[in-house]
């Protein structure tokens, strides 16, 4: 039983993932019809703004021992952080909590590069078909990998947990189990409580802004919204915008569970669009269903009992199961008629 | 006319007349260098020799790639001359003179891996046929070394391999033209399990968490045969698809399972995932059996052990090399490496490097670069200072017999390259086996 329940969590935490992603991918092809195959870059790019940061402020004075040596002969390199001596106490704190300050600088960067992308490539491709949309998106995602690869190198980059929220929390005594029944790292709770907290929130946008209201009236017919004088592509190019902070906050906090390298949006990109057709295309909240479903799916499959009986099964149970959900639904869990199919 | 004067018979005339023939006709061919090699693919005749460093240029290994290309410059610097000369002075015994190899001067060019066989193929024919390529070395994957090997042998170039470390590599799938300096997973598991059993003591039960692949398998049974002789039971072994990413499934099962030791079987991105995320679920803080539970790393690397951070620390496994090692060889070649580059060298590194200086020794000892001599040459030499201590180029397979290092993460560093220490430098008679145990044909010298 404890092993069933640890897998339900470890299968909410990756489906949290893998609905974040998801979900920014939804929002570009409901809002623009753009199929976006670097979307997994944005992932990436978010990750490496909390590897950013952190060299930023872990940036080090270096003063060349007079006395010591470093066993190749040269003068040895004392380092000491800058922002411990400028802030003091402030900046061990900083140095410490450096993934989450991170998400200030992945905001913006985020929003910037999305409304970039959006105007300076995507914007030229919207009347062209899906598979030209498909091999530009996937040239970029390339692109940017490979830039990413030339400032930062091929290796991970690990990037710590807050001390705090360091080690694992012992669910079971909190509910009357003995102890060490249930463990479950604290850092993967707090990743799942965050990717709620921003599913939530881009529902609250949609459901409860004005600006929410007219975006989601464009998904539903864009041209009656634009012959009411409303800028409609305007709002859309801020959707790209807001798809892409999305992609990029999951990417930052992501980073303590998996050092960042330059692959790893290539790694999420392929999952992600299985989450996308399973939940049916276009469909928000089919994305987040989806990819909370195939996350637990995932995890269950690959449960020492199940894997006695199949083995290798953990390793196709997603496309197994993705394969039986467009059998019985062709558009997918929560998908509409008319979206894809002409 | 009697020719029996002087006790001269006409029998000893043509005794004498015929060995001086002979000698006229084949002392050339001693006495002369190389005289002996028939034409062979890429003789310099006299040109430059051009060695072909195949290493990961792109992809998830090219920081491993980079540095071992480092070395390589680095080795070809020394044998032109250039530099501190670096384990040139060190190397017993040595023929380099530093004045290239049999007095040409050394040239290089390179390709690509990829760390994907078809890709590391492909750069290494190109090398060969189209650059010239006398010799194909690096490397930073055994399926890519089994892939490359069996390429060189075909068209009868030496491989001198670089990381490289499935048993397969100098096992079943050993050729004549395939040499590899780089330890082994049986090594592995034959040095680590004493220490284990030092340290953890020898009842335990272990659970593997093994890459599903070639190196995976090779290294999970050779850990296990080598842990289970010592009296450890083997829980479980698990089998992980390559690049994974979130290990979290399977590390969940291990938490309850009665296991007290956690064997990852995992090299590169997959191990410092596993890693990061087994410490994460805080295994190294609970206990099973009454024992705190271990976590082993049979197959460690410096940047590896960069990638995992602070996770690495107090993990043991094996290395074949650190450069924090005092002996007169590592010293040398970490002060080149480190003038040159203003950081220490990686084991890949020093693999490579080593390589090429042996590559280029047994050329100046066969006094020819003809493959079929330099391979002989090759075979069964003997060698010192070149940081592993006395070894050997086994002949029966080409694998290099030597001491190998079990390291442990090191707990308190003083720099970011100080990450591992090391706990034992396990000697050579405790790693060796009969070369038959992985069977393998070696295969001709001489080919078409």
């Amino acid at each position: 039983m404890d092993a069933f329940f640890l897998q339900v969590l470890n299968g909410l935490d990756k489906g949290g993932a893998y609905a974040l992603i998801a979900l920014g991918l939804t929002l570009v092809f409901g809002t623009l019809g753009v199929v976006n195959f670097a979307h997994g870059a944005l992932f990436m790019i978010g990750a490496f703004c909390a590897v950013t940061f952190r060299k930023l402020i872990t940036l080090e004075q270096v003063v060349l021992s007079k006395t010591e040596l470093s066993p190749w002969g040269t003068p040895l390199e004392i380092r000491t952080p800058y922002a411990q001596q400028w802030f003091g106490d402030f900046g061990n704190v900083l140095i410490d909590y450096s993934v989450p300050f991170s998400l200030l600088l992945a905001i913006p960067v985020m929003l910037l590069i999305g409304i970039s992308m959006e105007r300076g490539l995507i914007k030229h491709f919207y009347k062209r078909p899906h598979a030209e949309q498909i091999l530009v998106t996937f040239g970029l995602a390339i692109v940017l990998q490979e830039i990413v690869k030339t400032f930062f190198g091929a290796n991970p980059n690990p990037q710590p947990i807050p001390q705090a929220l360091q080690g694992a929390a012992d669910l079971g005594v909190m509910v009357g189990l003995a102890q060490h029944t249930i463990t479950y790292p604290i850092w993967r709770l707090v990743y799942l409580l965050f990717s709620l907290s921003v599913i939530a929130s881009v529902f609250a946008f949609l459901r409860f802004t004005t600006f929410g209201m007219v975006v989601r009236a464009g998904m539903a017919d864009r041209e009656t919204v634009s012959m009411l004088g409303i800028n409609i592509d305007k709002r859309f190019t801020i959707m790209f915008g807001i798809a892409a902070v999305v992609a990029g906050l999951a990417g930052v906090m992501y980073t303590p569970i998996l050092p960042p390298d330059y692959t790893l949006g290539m790694d999420f990109l392929v999952l992600s669009f299985i989450v996308v057709v399973v939940g049916g295309m276009g469909s928000l909240p089919g994305a987040v269903l989806a990819g909370f479903t195939l996350g637990v799916v995932q995890s269950l499959a690959s449960m020492t009992a199940v894997k006695d009986i199949l083995p290798g099964i953990d390793q196709i149970i997603i496309y197994l199961v993705a394969v039986i959900i467009l059998l019985v639904r062709p558009r997918g869990l929560l998908g509409k008629r008319g979206v894809m199919e002409n | 006319m009697s020719i029996k004067k002087n006790g001269v018979t006409r029998r000893k005339v043509l005794k004498g007349a015929s060995a001086g023939l002979i000698t006229a006709g084949v002392a050339p061919s001693i006495f002369v260098k190389g005289a002996w090699a028939q034409d062979f693919r890429n003789d310099p005749k006299g040109g430059d020799v051009v060695l072909g460093f195949n290493v990961p240029q792109t992809g998830p290994y090219s920081d491993e790639g980079a540095d071992e290309l480092r070395a390589y410059t680095l080795a070809v610097k020394h044998l032109n001359g250039e530099g501190d000369g670096g384990m040139l002075n060190t190397m017993q015994p040595s023929n380099l003179k530093g004045n290239g190899i049999l007095g040409q001067k050394v040239t290089y060019v390179t390709g690509d891996t990829q760390t994907k066989s078809d890709a590391a193929r492909d750069s290494a024919r190109r090398m060969i046929e189209r650059d010239g390529a006398l010799i194909i070395t690096g490397g930073s994957s055994s399926g890519v070394a089994v892939a490359v090997q069996a390429l060189c042998q075909e068209m009868g170039t030496i491989f001198m391999a670089g990381l490289t470390h499935s048993n397969d590599t100098t096992g079943k799938d050993k050729k004549r033209y395939g040499f590899r300096h780089f330890f082994n997973a049986y090594m592995s598991g034959a040095a680590l399990a004493p220490v284990l059993n030092a340290e953890y003591g020898s009842d335990r039960r272990a659970y593997h968490l093994t890459a599903d692949y070639n190196w995976g398998w090779t290294q999970q049974e050779s850990i296990q045969n080598a842990t289970e002789a010592l009296g450890w039971e083997t829980e479980k072994n698990v089998l992980t698809p390559v690049g994974a990413g979130d290990f979290s499934q399977y590390i969940t099962p291990i938490l309850n399972s009665g296991a007290d030791v956690v064997i990852l079987n995992h090299y590169g991105k997959d191990m410092v995932n596993s890693l990061t995320q087994a410490i994460q679920f805080g295994l190294k803080d609970r206990q099973a059996n009454g024992k705190n539970i271990e976590i082993v790393v049979p197959l460690f690397s410096r940047l590896m052990a960069q990638g995992a951070g602070e996770n690495i620390k107090g993990i043991l496994g094996t290395a074949n090399w650190n450069w924090s090692l005092q002996n007169d060889g590592s010293k040398a070649f970490v002060k080149s490496f480190g003038a040159e580059y203003g950081f220490p060298p990686s084991m890949a590194a020093h693999t490579c490097y080593v390589q090429t200086l042996l590559y280029a020794d047994a050329c100046e000892r066969a006094g020819t670069l003809y493959p079929p001599e330099v391979i002989k040459a090759l075979e069964g030499h003997k060698f010192d200072g070149m940081g592993n201590g006395a070894t050997e180029y086994r002949a029966e397979d080409h694998q290099c017999f030597k001491d190998v290092l079990v390291v442990r993460g090191n707990q308190n560093p003083t720099s970011q390259f100080d990450l591992l220490e090391v706990v034992q430098e396990v000697p050579r008679s405790q790693v060796e086996y009969d070369a038959k145990i992985f069977g393998g044909e070696l295969g001709p010298y001489e080919v078409s």
